[in-house]
Order: C-alpha cells, then sequence, then structure tokens
C-alpha cells in the first residue's frame, strides 16, 4: 500500500468535520442515551438506528474494515480520524456496540469466509443487531461457570437455561453465547462452546429488566427448547472457553479492530466547571469555593491522565517493563473515573443535588443524577471493578490467584 | 489546554532510558545506598565522575557552552532512573544551577560556568529560608552594594550538597527585588555551614549562612530575567522531582509486590488476599497515570502556558502516587516494614522529601486552579 499523505489525512478531516457538523442531532426532542447500555424505549432505539446507519452509508463506520464484507477498505488512520470528528461533534452513540466491537471484529478474525459475508454489513448498517449472552443469574462474574445447555439433536442445537444482563436483548437479532455442551467435561471450561445464536426463534424470550434508574436497557433471556441450526456453531465445540476469551479481549480494549465509533459518551470535567459556575455556595459560585476547586483540579488530572495513558500505551520503550498494564488497567480506571466524577457533580449541586430527571428545576435536566447511576453499569459490567484488580494484579503484577 | 494533552519521546530519550536504566542499577544496589546513608558526603564520587564521562550533565545546556544541546525532556529518564534506585548525588542540583545561569546569566557568566558544569563541577541551589515557603519570590535574605561588591545577609535553608558543591545559587532581595547571585563555596567563612537532620536519610541537606559573606557583583545574573530564571528552576525542580517520584515509584511497588509473592500466612501467600493485592494494584494504577504525567510534562516542558500546566500536574500526581505506594509498602511488610532495615522507609522517607520541595500536591493544584479555571 502506497504511503498516504498527510494532505489525504486532513482533507479527509475536513470532509469527516463538515459531514458531522450538518448532519449531527444533539437533541432530538428527547432524551438520548449516554451509553450503549441504556436503550430504554422504542423512541431511543429507532433514531439510534438510523442514526448508526446514516453514519455508515457516509462511511464513519468500519471505514477500515474489508470492503468484500461492507467495510470502506480505508487505513485505520482514516477511521481514527471520523471517530474523533465525531466525538468533536458530540453526536448521539453508535447503536450496535456489541456488534461493532466484539462480535464484528470477532468474526472477521475467527470466522468463516460464510460467517462474515453473513454477517458484517448488517452489523455496521445497524440492520442486525447483536447482544451477548455471557453472565448468568447464578454465575455473574464467574463466566466460566456458565450453566445453560446447548445439546446436538441432528443437526440442530437445542438450547436451555437463562442469560442475564442482556444489553439490547429485545433488539437484538443475534446473540454471542457462551453455553455448555459437555458438563462431563475434564474442567468447567472444555466443556463450554460458543455460538452465534439467533434470537428470533421459538424457545427465545426476553424479559426486560427495569434499572436503578427507573429506565430499562437490560433483559434477561430465557432459553426454553429453542432449537438453533448446527452452523451457528463458531469454532470447534469445547473450545467456547477460548473464543469467550478472546471476545473479553476486545472488550478490554487490548485488542484492536474495532470499526470506530463510539459506544459510550464520557462526561468531561470541563462540564463540570460550567455547573460549578451555575450552582452556588454562600452566595457565591460554587467555582469560587477552594475546596471545589481542589476537587475539580484532581478530576481534570484524572480525565487527562486517561487520555495520557492511551497515547504512551503506543510508546514501546515506555511500556516495556509491562506491556499488558495500561491496556489491562484502563477499563478500571476510565469507569471508576466516571462514576466518581458523576457523583461529584451531584454534590456540587448542593441540596438541588436530590433533583432527578423530570423535576423542571433540576440542573442540566438531571443529566448528573442519572449519569451517576447509570455509571455502576460499566463498573459492574464486563467484569467489576472487583475483578479487573484480581484481574491486574495476578496478570501485570504477577501476584498468586485470589 | 487539559483537551489537547499530548505525549511524544525522542530517539534521545529512548537511548538515555535505556542506559540510565543500566548504569543506575549496576552503580547503585540497595547495599550501596544503604552503605551512603552513613557517609559524611553522601554520594559516591568515583560514580559522579562516570555520570559526567557520560555527557549528563551536558545533556541540556547548549552546545555552544559545552553542551549536549538537549532539554529538560532527555534528562528527565536519567533522573527517573535514579529516582529508581535511589541514587543520591548532586546531578539534579547541578543541572538546576546550570539552567538558571543559562537563562539568566550574562555572557560572561555563561561563558565562566557552563562548560566547567557540564565536565563535573558540582552546584547548588540556596533559595529555600526558614519561612518555608514555596514562593521563591518571597526572599528575605538580602544584598547591599557598595562599588563592586555585593555584601549578604540571611539564612537559606535545604541547601543540597553545599559540603562538596564547589558554587552556590542564591537567591538574594537587592534594591527591594529578587536576584540571583552565583557564590563559590570558598567564598564562605567557616562555619557558614550546618548540616540539616531531614527526614530522607540519602539527602546532604544544610543551613547557610551568608552574614557577612562579600562577593563581586560580577556572580549578579541579569536582574531583568531573574523573575523568569526562578519561575524556570521552580518548574525544572518539579519536573526533576516528578521524575525521581515516579522512578521510585515503580521501584517501591516492585519491591512490595516481590513481598507479597513470597510471604505466607494463614497457609496462603499474602498477595493473594484482596485487601493486600487491591490495595497494591490501586497504587500501580496510579503510578501509571503519574508516569504518563511525567512524560507529558518532559513532552510539552517548552510549551509556553501547557509546559507548567504538564509540570505541575505531573509534580501533584507523582507524589500523590508514591506517598500512597510507600506508605502501603510500609503497611504490607507487617512488623519488619517498621523496622530500618526494611527498605520501604527510604521510599516513604523520601517521598516526603521530595512532595514538600517546590510544593505539595494541593499546592499545585491550587496553582493549577489559577491556570486552568478562570
Amino acid at each position: 500500500m502506497s504511503a498516504i499523505s498527510e494532505k489525504e489525512l486532513s482533507d479527509y478531516r475536513n470532509e469527516a468535520a463538515a459531514w458531522f457538523a450538518e448532519n449531527t442531532i444533539a437533541d432530538p426532542g428527547f432524551m438520548l442515551p449516554l451509553t450503549f447500555m441504556e436503550v430504554g424505549t422504542d423512541q431511543q432505539f429507532e433514531f439510534l438506528r438510523e442514526w448508526q446507519n446514516k453514519v455508515y452509508e457516509a462511511g464513519y463506520l468500519g471505514a477500515a474494515w474489508p470492503k468484500a464484507y461492507g467495510g470502506g477498505g480505508l487505513d485505520q488512520k482514516f477511521q481514527t480520524i471520523a471517530t474523533e470528528e465525531m466525538a468533536k461533534a458530540n453526536g448521539p452513540i453508535m447503536l450496535n456496540a456489541i456488534g461493532l466491537n466484539w462480535a464484528g471484529p470477532l468474526i472477521l478474525d475467527m470466522g468463516t469466509e460464510e460467517e462474515r459475508n453473513r454477517y458484517i454489513k448488517g452489523i455496521l448498517s445497524a440492520e442486525d443487531i447483536w447482544c451477548q449472552g455471557f453472565s448468568e443469574p447464578e454465575n455473574g462474574s464467574d463466566l466460566g461457570n456458565a450453566q445453560t445447555k446447548a445439546v446436538r439433536d441432528g443437526d440442530d442445537w437445542v438450547l436451555n437455561g437463562s442469560k442475564i444482563w442482556t444489553t439490547q436483548g429485545n433488539y437484538a437479532k443475534y446473540m454471542i453465547l457462551l453455553a455448555r455442551t459437555n458438563p462431563d467435561a475434564p474442567n468447567k471450561y472444555a466443556g463450554l462452546s460458543f455460538f452465534l445464536s439467533p434470537m428470533h426463534v421459538d424457545g427465545v424470550e426476553t424479559v426486560p429488566i427495569r434499572k436503578l434508574t427507573g429506565e430499562y436497557g437490560f433483559t434477561q433471556t430465557f432459553f426454553t427448547d429453542a432449537r438453533i441450526p448446527g452452523d451457528c456453531l463458531m469454532g470447534e465445540e469445547g473450545e467456547g472457553w477460548r473464543v469467550a476469551m478472546r471476545t473479553l479481549e476486545y472488550e478490554r480494549g487490548v485488542r484492536g479492530g474495532q470499526p470506530g465509533g463510539y459506544v459510550m459518551r464520557a462526561s468531561d470535567p470541563f462540564e463540570i466547571v460550567e455547573l460549578a459556575r451555575k450552582a452556588t455556595r454562600g452566595g457565591k459560585p460554587a467555582l469560587e469555593d477552594p475546596v471545589i476547586k481542589d476537587q475539580l483540579i484532581q478530576l481534570m488530572i484524572e480525565a487527562r491522565a486517561l487520555q495520557l495513558n492511551s497515547k504512551r500505551g503506543h510508546i514501546q520503550p515506555l511500556v516495556q517493563d509491562k506491556p499488558a498494564s495500561l491496556a489491562l488497567s484502563s477499563k478500571l480506571m476510565a469507569t471508576e473515573f466516571m462514576r466518581r466524577l458523576n457523583e461529584f457533580a451531584i454534590t456540587l449541586q448542593g441540596q438541588r443535588g436530590a433533583y432527578y430527571v423530570g423535576e423542571p428545576d433540576a440542573y442540566d435536566k438531571g443529566l448528573w443524577q442519572r449519569a451517576y447511576l447509570n455509571s455502576f453499569s460499566a463498573t459492574i459490567g464486563g467484569g467489576t471493578s472487583q475483578i479487573q484488580r484480581n484481574i491486574i494484579g495476578e496478570h501485570v503484577l504477577g501476584l498468586p490467584k485470589s | 489546554m487539559t483537551k489537547r494533552a499530548t505525549i511524544g519521546f525522542s530517539e534521545e530519550q529512548a537511548q538515555l532510558l535505556d542506559v540510565a536504566t543500566t548504569f543506575c542499577r549496576d552503580k547503585s544496589p540497595i547495599e550501596k545506598v544503604r552503605s551512603l546513608l552513613e557517609d559524611e558526603r553522601g554520594y559516591d564520587e568515583a560514580i559522579w565522575s562516570e555520570m559526567a564521562e557520560l555527557g549528563w550533565l551536558a545533556i541540556a545546556v547548549p552546545e555552544e557552552f559545552g553542551g549536549i544541546g538537549l532539554g529538560m525532556a532527555e534528562v528527565v529518564p536519567v533522573v527517573e532512573q535514579m529516582g529508581r534506585t535511589m541514587m543520591a548525588g548532586p546531578f539534579v542540583s547541578t543541572t538546576l544551577a546550570a539552567q538558571a545561569i543559562l537563562l539568566a546569566g550574562t555572557d560572561g557568566q555563561k561563558q565562566k560556568h557552563l562548560a566547567d558544569l557540564c565536565a563535573g563541577t558540582k552546584a547548588t541551589l540556596a533559595l529555600s529560608e526558614p519561612h518555608g515557603d514555596w514562593d521563591l519570590g518571597h526572599v528575605e535574605c538580602a544584598a547591599e552594594r557598595t562599588g563592586d561588591t555585593l555584601k549578604l545577609s540571611g539564612r537559606k535553608t535545604f541547601v543540597e550538597n553545599a559540603e562538596t558543591a564547589d558554587l552556590l545559587l542564591v537567591s538574594v532581595s537587592l534594591d527591594g527585588a529578587p536576584a540571583l547571585v552565583v557564590v563559590e563555596r570558598s567564598a564562605l567563612p567557616e562555619g557558614a555551614l550546618r548540616r540539616e537532620v531531614v527526614i530522607d536519610e540519602t539527602r546532604r541537606s544544610y543551613q547557610v549562612t551568608f552574614d557577612g559573606v562579600e562577593v563581586s557583583t560580577d556572580g549578579l545574573l541579569d536582574p531583568a530575567l531573574t523573575s523568569a530564571a526562578l519561575t524556570h528552576v521552580d518548574l525544572c525542580a518539579s519536573l526533576l522531582l516528578s521524575a525521581e517520584m515516579c522512578g521510585a515509584a515503580a521501584s517501591c511497588i516492585d519491591y512490595t509486590v516481590d513481598y507479597l509473592q513470597t510471604r505466607k500466612q494463614f497457609g496462603k501467600k499474602i498477595g493473594s488476599y484482596q485487601a493486600l493485592k487491591h490495595p497494591i494494584v490501586d497504587a500501580h494504577v496510579g503510578y501509571e497515570q503519574a508516569r504518563s504525567h511525567l512524560y507529558c510534562a518532559a513532552f510539552n516542558f517548552t510549551q509556553q502556558g501547557e509546559g507548567e500546566v504538564a509540570t505541575r500536574i505531573a509534580k501533584a500526581q507523582a507524589g500523590d502516587a508514591l506517598s500512597f505506594a510507600a506508605d502501603r509498602a510500609i503497611q504490607f511488610h507487617g512488623g519488619f516494614g517498621f523496622t530500618h532495615d526494611c527498605d520501604a522507609q527510604l521510599y516513604r522517607r523520601r517521598s516526603l522529601w521530595c512532595e514538600n520541595q517546590h510544593g505539595d500536591a494541593a499546592y499545585q493544584r491550587a496553582k493549577l486552579a489559577d491556570l486552568l479555571l478562570q
């Protein structure tokens, strides 16, 4: 491939910036989700589906995925630029998070030609929404202990059991599913298989879960003698754990290959500076309170550290001591930071911090309260912060298993 | 400003990081550090000469004055590795004095001193005073001019390596404003130095009484540049203290992790207990953030505005990171952690020194609030 000139990149940036400036809808007249885990109404869903498709059609999603499967076939640098411009325009999130970030890269990486042809384009266009069936009611963070069964019957598999915390489960057409195919395997991991499983079949039922925010966004999925075709199995029977671990590497950001876009909108400490100007302490802007200033600066330092960590991660001499450290730490750092940032924003509001979404006198329509409560989804989902600390302790620092 | 935070790393930084890592590990093993605790001088003169030969003192000095012509960004990896092995000596104080002369010295002073400093002449800073204020513009030590002579009076504190330094860079109040003057140690009378008892036993810190000391006005740095020089030295010092603290945090965490991997209690290695595992992970994550800020500060150091923001952030974060790591290091070593023989105390004592030089984390954040929250 010939070298890409700076001019090509800057032209692309200008085009992308102009496109997002013209097409981004910041306020559709109803509350938009801040993360892909909060899509709770059909109105939100339809809006975001249309938005993702529009971005894809314009070429700003999947720009670096292979052309043969529906991508743009460009260098990754172009997608990075498009995503940056998307973020600058502060537009809505990309809806199909599981498809874009986990299922898609996995299929491109480990899937068959047939699977790539069948699934990739629908992921990018948001035609096919994906969900993830890893957690179970009794085995939240302990994925290896999954008990949902898949039993072979002729050419088909028959599923029985239940999955939980299925984000967008009620909208999904496919699920990446970890199920037990051999209860007698020599260890719990060896008995698992991985499926690209259809959701719209008899015997699959999703029940919405109401979250602490009052919204919806997750479901519990029940399988009752649900019959899926034999070719839904991904990889070999019994190697589900290996495939699931690969998927988690995408989820934890240790592996590249994602098609761009963003599925979580981060709160920004600079927005809290604005809040601190509005909120008052003793008749003056809270921003003049030295304690508040100190806390705010501390949060800005941390926000900046997150950006810098990801940049330092690419400078080999500065990560050679512990190469996996920054990638494995980033989920813990980012999610815990967002939780504390949102909490601080509520504290800042004084008595009015007790208002919630729907109260006309709430600062910023109660956004901070809602964002704080929702922030736990990220410090719990994908492995709790406590599990993340175990992973970092064991895999980065070499401590013995807990 | 915060939104555009960037980081970069030069080929020279990479080479220096590599060389310094090996050098400091070989020359300053922990037995060596401990043997120097009781040493009057506090560092190894032979190793000092080797560092001079390696050219480390010349890194941030332009070639026209006998230097290598790189910048503070390239000094950072060297000091980081010195911090990692707790190597002591006048490297930082000499580097800082050269920076002050470079910025505010007259042509004559640059010609006279810089090549010597690059070659191994030792220097130190006499900027702090008994009032303990971190604002370097708060100067009570005085100088009076009579013809070509300056007559000094007052006391300076925390003057590192004053006993072995050849030159002292002293801030004085002259004609109602701060001024900087280069004083040869040989100009100090008998009894002018008193060694201070300081918390970091690897340091040699002195109180210097300047009453009656007379020097030529030739030693006076350009008065028009004094204020800029004080700011520059303050930021250079903060940057290098951040580097030192980051290095120390890395080895403090390694040291503690080693213990958690070997010590057994209740039949299990104590590192398997989450009550110890999780806080040491938090210490590690804090260190990683501090290191990113450090190299961001190094990369942006010469950028107007952004350099100061990045440096103050680095100092605040490195201080907090090392302080937490070293505090937990003592606790996690249990009863042994309470002894002088356990290295955890060396890190904790060093962190208390470094944090309290040139402004602690809260001080840096207050400065940052002025810069970022207008």
